[in-house]
Order: C-alpha cells, then sequence, then structure tokens
C-alpha cells in the first residue's frame, strides 16, 4: 500500500463525534407494534377519529406486506417488536424565548455545532427543532404567518389545519407504497408541516433538526409540504443521532406536493451514527422521499448530504406530471467503515416537454459499499422529455466499492436521456501536488473531495453549504491519504 | 542549501538515478539539460518526495537537514518548490481558493499573520500583473481545462506566491510561446536573490538566454556526466548530446 493510501485509510478512521446522549426525562410506550399500540399513539396526540382510521388501514396494509428484498445491502434482519415506536420529550414548555428552554436541550443542540440560538435566528433561518418525537420549539413562525405561511409540527398541523391535512396527506407517498411507507403511516409521531399560500415566495430558509435520542426508539417522521400555484420554499433538514450499539430504524416519509409555477428546494443533511469502525450499531435510514410535480411548470429540486447511518436506503423522487415540470436531484453520499448507503432517485416523467438532472456523487472510504440506483421513466403521454444524468464515484482506498445501477425505461420515443457515469479514484498526483504545495494529507484530501462535490454543495443555501462541508471532512477524518 | 551526494533512486525496482552528485549554494541558478527519459524529472521529484520513487543510496541534504527525512508537505514548507512539467488538474476547485490555501498554510508553517481575503486579492493581483496574466485565471478551477501555456504560467505564480527557498522548474519553458517565455523568465528573474536558488531543467538553451545560469548540468542515463557555464548550453544546442555520451562511453567505468 502507498503512503497515500494509508494516511487515506487512517484519516477515514476517525470516531463519530455527536455520539451522546442527553437526559431529557421521556414518555414512551412499551415496545412493540400492534393496532393497540396505533391507537394508543393516536389517542396520546389527540387525534381526530380519521386519522385514526387511515393509520389502522396503513397498519392493516404493512401486516400484509414482505420486507423489501436488500439487493445490494448485508442487513441484520429487524425485530419490529423490539422497537418502542413512541417517545416524547416530557417537559413541553411553551416557549416565547429560547432562554425557556431546557438547558439541556439547548447543549445539546451546541454540541451538535448547530446552536439554536439568537444568530441563528438573525441570520434569518426559523427552526423547527424536533427532539425525538416531538417539536419543541418554533420561531419565526409569527414572520410566516403574517405571509399565510403555515410552518409547524405535523401534530400541530392534525390540530390547527385538519383539512389541510386530510386532503394532502399519503396524496404522494401512498400508504401502500413501500413497506416502510405503510410503517411509517401507521405509526408516525411527528415531523413538519409547510404550507405557502398562492404566490407567496417565502422569504427565509425554513429548517429543521431532527435528532434521535431515546434508546431504542424508532424515528417515524411525516413532513409534508404543499407548495401553492407560484410560490417558493426552500425547506432544509438536517439530522444528527448520539451514539448506541443497538441499531435503531428511521423511517421517514417526506411528501411534496407543487402547484403551477411553485418552486420547492429541499435540501437534507444527514449523519446519523454510522456504527463504529467495525460495522456494529448505527442507524438503519429507510426513507420515502417524493415530491409530485403536479402543476404546470412546477418545480422539485432535492439536494442531499449523506455521511452518516449505518445502513442507507434512499430516493427521494420526482413525479413529473404537469406539462413543462422540472425535477432535480443533486447528491452527495459519503460512506465509510462499514456504512452501506443505496440512494438514487426516480424520475417519472408524465406530462409534456418535463425536463429532469440528476447529479449523484459518491465517496467510498473503508470497507464501505456505495451505491446509487436510479430510474428515468419517461411515460406514453410524456412528448419531448428531458432526463440528464451523472453519477461519479470516487474511491478512497482499496477495500471499498461503488457501484451504479441506471436504470431507463422509454415509453414514449422522443424522449432524450443522457446517462454518464465515471469512478476514480482519488488521485496520488492529485495528491502529491497538494501536498508539494505545502498542504497537509487532510487539507489535501478536504480540497479535492470538495472539489468533486462543488456542483452539488453549490445547490445547498450558503450556511448549510459550510455545515455540509465540516460534516464531509469530519466523516472522511481519518480515512484519507 | 543543497548538497546531493551519490544519489540513487528506483522506480518499480529500476534505478533510474545512478550516483547524482549536485551543490547548488544559495543565490545560485543551475540549469539541467539531458535527452527524454534520462531522469531530469526523476531527480525533481525525488527532491520533492513523491513516494513513487524509492532513495536507494546517497543523501539529500538541505539547508543543513536531511532531506530524506520530511514528507512532501513539509518539505515545501521548508522552502522546496516544485515547478511540474505536467501540471495537475483539480476540477471544482477554484484556482484563487488554492492559492490562497497554499499561502496561509505557508504563512502558518513560518509564523506569519496569515492573509483575509483581501489582503490575498491585493498580493494575486500583485503577482498577476507582473506576471501579465489575465484575473479571469483565479476563477477557473485549478489547471482544470486550463492550455499548456497557462498551467505553467500557472505554477510560476504558484511559485511568486510561495517564495520559495529552492525553487525546481521542470521545463517550465515547453510549449510557452515566446512572450510567456520571456514572462516565465521575467517571473524568475524578478525572484533572484541571494537567498534563494535555482534548479531549472530544461530542453532549450533558448530559455537559458533569458535566465542566465551559473551552471549547467548536463544528465544522461541518471548521472551528471558534464557541467559547465552557459556556454555549455550553446555547445550543447551546436552539438546535441551524442559527444558527451561517447565522451562518457570512453571513459573508465
Ligand atoms: N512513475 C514511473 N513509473 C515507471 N517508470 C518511470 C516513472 N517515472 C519515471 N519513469 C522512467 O524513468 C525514466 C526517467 O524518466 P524522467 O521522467 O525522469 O525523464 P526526463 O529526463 O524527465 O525525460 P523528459 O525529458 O522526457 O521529460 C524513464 O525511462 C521513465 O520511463
Ligand atoms: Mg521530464
Amino acid at each position: 500500500m502507498s503512503d497515500s493510501m494509508q494516511t487515506l485509510e487512517k484519516h477515514t478512521k476517525s470516531e463519530y463525534k455527536y455520539g451522546w446522549t442527553s437526559d431529557i426525562e421521556m414518555d414512551t410506550i412499551p415496545k412493540g407494534l400492534s393496532e393497540d399500540v396505533v391507537r394508543m399513539i393516536s389517542a396520546k396526540k389527540n387525534e381526530p377519529q380519521w386519522l385514526l382510521d387511515w393509520r389502522l388501514e396503513a397498519f392493516r396494509i404493512w401486516s400484509e406486506m414482505k420486507e423489501p428484498d436488500w439487493a445490494k445491502l448485508n442487513i441484520n434482519p429487524i425485530d419490529y417488536q423490539d422497537i418502542i415506536y413512541f417517545a416524547a420529550p416530557k417537559k413541553q414548555p411553551k416557549l416565547n424565548s429560547l432562554d425557556e428552554a431546557d438547558p439541556e436541550l439547548l447543549r445539546t443542540f451546541e454540541r451538535l455545532g448547530i446552536p439554536l440560538n439568537e444568530q441563528k435566528v438573525l441570520a434569518g433561518v426559523a427552526v423547527d427543532a424536533v427532539i425525538d418525537s416531538v417539536s419543541v420549539t418554533t420561531t419565526f413562525k409569527e414572520k410566516l404567518s403574517e405571509l399565510g405561511i403555515i410552518f409547524c409540527s405535523f401534530s400541530e398541523a392534525v390540530q390547527e389545519h385538519p383539512e389541510l391535512v386530510k386532503e394532502y396527506i399519503g396524496s404522494v407517498v401512498p400508504r401502500n407504497d413501500n413497506y416502510f411507507a405503510a410503517l411509517n403511516s401507521a405509526v408516525f409521531s411527528d415531523g413538519s408541516f409547510c404550507y405557502i399560500p398562492k404566490g407567496v415566495h417565502c422569504p427565509m430558509e425554513l429548517s429543521t433538526y431532527f435528532r434521535i435520542n431515546a434508546a431504542n426508539t424508532g424515528q417515524f417522521e411525516r413532513t409534508l409540504i404543499v407548495a401553492e400555484d407560484d410560490s417558493y420554499v426552500s425547506y432544509l433538514e438536517g439530522c444528527t443521532a448520539p451514539m448506541r450499539d443497538e441499531n435503531q430504524l428511521h423511517a421517514a416519509v417526506v411528501e411534496i406536493f407543487a402547484k403551477d409555477r411553485a418552486f420547492v428546494k429541499y435540501s437534507t443533511v444527514q449523519n446519523w451514527y454510522p456504527g463504529d469502525k467495525d460495522g456494529k450499531g448505527g442507524v438503519y435510514n429507510f426513507v420515502t422521499k417524493r415530491g409530485l410535480c403536479d402543476g404546470y411548470r412546477s418545480r422539485i429540486s432535492w439536494t442531499q448530504v449523506e455521511t452518516g447511518s449505518a445502513i442507507t436506503w434512499k430516493y427521494p423522487s420526482c413525479v413529473l406530471k404537469g406539462n413543462e415540470s422540472i425535477g432535480e436531484f443533486y447528491s452527495i453520499a459519503v460512506t465509510n467503515n462499514h456504512q452501506q448507503a443505496d440512494t438514487g432517485t426516480k424520475m417519472t416523467h408524465l406530462g409534456k416537454n418535463t425536463k429532469s438532472t440528476i447529479i449523484s456523487k459518491g465517496i467510498s472510504a473503508g470497507r464501505s459499499q456505495n451505491s446509487y440506483r436510479g430510474l428515468v421513466k419517461i411515460a406514453k403521454k410524456a412528448e419531448n422529455a428531458r432526463n440528464f444524468s451523472e453519477c461519479d464515484s470516487l474511491l478512497m482506498g482499496d477495500r471499498c466499492g461503488a457501484h451504479t445501477f441506471p436504470y431507463i425505461e422509454i415509453e414514449n420515443q422522443s424522449g432524450k436521456v443522457e446517462h454518464e457515469a465515471t469512478t476514480s479514484k482519488i488521485g496520488a498526483d492529485q495528491m502529491f501536488y497538494c501536498t508539494q504545495r505545502g498542504l497537509s494529507d487532510e487539507d489535501a484530501i478536504n480540497l479535492i473531495v470538495n472539489g468533486y462535490c462543488k456542483e452539488v454543495f453549490n445547490e445547498l443555501p450558503m450556511e448549510f453549504a459550510v455545515e455540509a462541508q465540516k460534516l464531509l471532512e469530519i466523516s472522511l477524518e481519518g480515512s484519507v491519504g | 542549501m543543497l548538497k546531493i551526494k551519490d544519489l540513487r533512486a528506483s522506480v518499480e525496482d529500476t534505478e533510474i538515478l545512478k550516483g547524482v552528485n549536485l551543490e547548488i549554494k544559495p543565490g545560485e541558478v543551475h540549469a539541467i539539460m539531458g535527452p527524454n527519459g534520462s531522469g531530469k524529472s526523476t531527480l525533481g521529484f525525488v527532491l520533492a518526495g513523491k513516494d513513487d520513487y524509492e532513495v536507494t543510496g546517497g543523501t539529500i541534504e538541505f539547508k543543513g537537514q536531511d532531506l530524506l527525512e520530511l514528507d512532501p508537505d513539509e518539505r515545501a514548507r521548508e522552502g522546496v518548490f516544485l515547478g511540474f512539467q505536467y501540471p495537475v488538474e483539480i476540477p471544482g476547485v477554484s484556482n484563487s481558493n488554492f492559492l490562497k490555501m497554499i499561502v496561509n498554510s505557508m504563512r502558518k508553517a513560518r509564523g506569519e499573520k496569515e492573509l483575509d481575503s483581501l489582503e490575498m486579492l491585493k498580493l494575486l493581483k500583485e503577482k498577476l500583473a507582473t506576471l501579465g496574466m489575465n484575473i479571469n485565471m483565479l476563477k477557473r478551477s485549478l489547471n482544470d481545462g486550463f492550455s499548456g501555456g497557462e498551467k505553467k504560467r500557472n505554477e510560476i505564480l504558484q511559485m511568486a506566491v510561495l517564495e520559495p527557498t529552492l525553487a525546481i522548474l521542470d521545463e517550465t519553458d515547453s510549449g510557452l510561446d515566446i512572450d510567456a517565455l520571456k514572462v516565465v523568465a521575467d517571473g524568475v528573474n524578478s525572484m533572484r536573490s541571494e537567498d534563494r536558488g535555482f534548479l531549472i531543467i530544461t530542453h532549450y538553451q533558448r530559455l537559458l538566454n533569458y535566465i542566465v545560469p551559473d551552471v549547467v548540468h548536463v544528465l544522461v542515463d541518471g548521472k551528471i556526466v558534464k557541467s559547465g557555464d552557459k556556454n555549455l548550453a550553446l555547445e550543447l544546442e551546436d552539438k546535441g548530446y551524442d559527444w558527451i555520451k561517447e565522451n562518457k562511453a570512453a571513459q573508465p567505468a
């Protein structure tokens, strides 16, 4: 092994920096999943009958489904009866300002390097912080409500805007969509809800930080974003989880509904606990994210930076139903040590002159496996649909793997699909060039990797891009070289 | 400043440098000429510490310390600069960002204050102006899609901002048009100083009209077979390398 390879290895073997548990009193229900548990969750949340019925139907669907077959993933079986399906912080303060927040909670955020403080507020970010399942703090809500924007926890939306929730829940990701979507529909605990009225350009980035906190608590977030005609919103989601030995299941659902000329930008930074160097522990991340470009010229853009989780199974997708609608997917997926990622997107072209762009950057280090799986489908009626896909893989070291699985289904011959794929090793020549100029191995790697990811970072809001860059450095620390 | 004694180096078990001796004193400019494949670039890489090259014998002393003990980045921070014969492209990394990073890491190593963006811009503008380079070069990705000549100028720009103690320029003149050649030569000449040494690898005597060397060496088959003053370059231009090779062959082994 060359020296530079060894440095690479060394750098990628760092420990997870966000591993700790905060002592916030929790209100939990016993382990296991049954109809009673579903009823209990619904009751605890004071939900209307229709939503309970909706959950029960989802539970029935889930019970009849089979767990998917894990293509490229090497997975320990999940015991669904060994999971606690609901946990909420017991203290549920109504906060006027952050001073009133649980200091333990604030410290948690600070350790994450995501200070939920005045600075952030001054920076113009409205933060809806979710610890485990229940939304704890919401800022800027008033300012948003002046514009008619609704941005609140999912449970709150169920209470305050039941008609909207009822109309759109499951409209993009139906309960029977897949195993984990069905599970989520039955037991989802909380999440975020966002509604942008006609013609409103949301003046700030909406952001939520999710965090898995209680031991053995599966996370079943549910996010719903509805953008009316001519509206715009940029939504940021960031996640970190404390270190745990047992695998934790995360099965979220995100639904985006975009009407005529609406533009929704959804950015994720995910660094859940990936397990230790030997592949022990870590979060199982099985997420269903889908956007429906329902309206004419509507546009949905997914940007994700995935550095965490032991296992990631995630395909943010766009259904391009409206004529001339646009779907975009920009992704950086980093795997290290024993992590496994199977991620990509689905672009389903239904309307005329629809366009989609896929830029995927995979980075594999250690003994990890990183797969891109993408489907571009052009339906019969989708005249003149266009897709451009670029899938690049960067390997660090000799023991990791990168795999690309592009699936293309074209039913309308006027469609054009372009696919480019490259796989490269982090170049010894590039490393030497940088170190010859006096940069340390670590700085050199970060520089090269950041350059490689540039196209995706460019899609992230400024603030978030900096955070994402840091995260990338942390996750490759000790691995590169 | 630089003392190379009986240096031997191999790549993949093939010996390329077969006992190189060379001493550069502060303020001197040395030129190395020699046929293709004779080991000129190898010498540059070995000095800079590239790990494909295994040093099998000899010593390199730089500013009184054992250079072979240092990693490439440490050597760079000690003041060794290598202008690459084939500069490497790094997509997505902006040239200005790279320059800023290398300048600040160098300043940090020297215990100097790091430059902020404004100070950096001022420095870069100044250097660009002296090198007759366009400011647009800064915005582009590092060497990515640069023309051959642009890459070489960019090497000189990096040398200018890093202010090395020893600058090794590997065929920085190759592929340059006559104006660019002058720019590179001016760049080097303006940096000549009492405490800085240059090792200039070239195939063309032409460059040495602009950068007048103190010593010219001829490297053939991994050994310096002849050294002389600037007139040696003219002689080589005139006669090629064969006469030296023959001389060498005539010498007892
Ligand atoms: N990384 C390498 N792997 C294998 N062989 C190498 C490597 N680097 C150099 N060599 C070999 O070593 C010999 C010397 O190469 P070097 O690049 O030092 O020559 P040079 O004098 O710079 O030639 P030129 O004038 O063409 O630039 C050549 O035979 C070359 O093929
Ligand atoms: Mg050469």
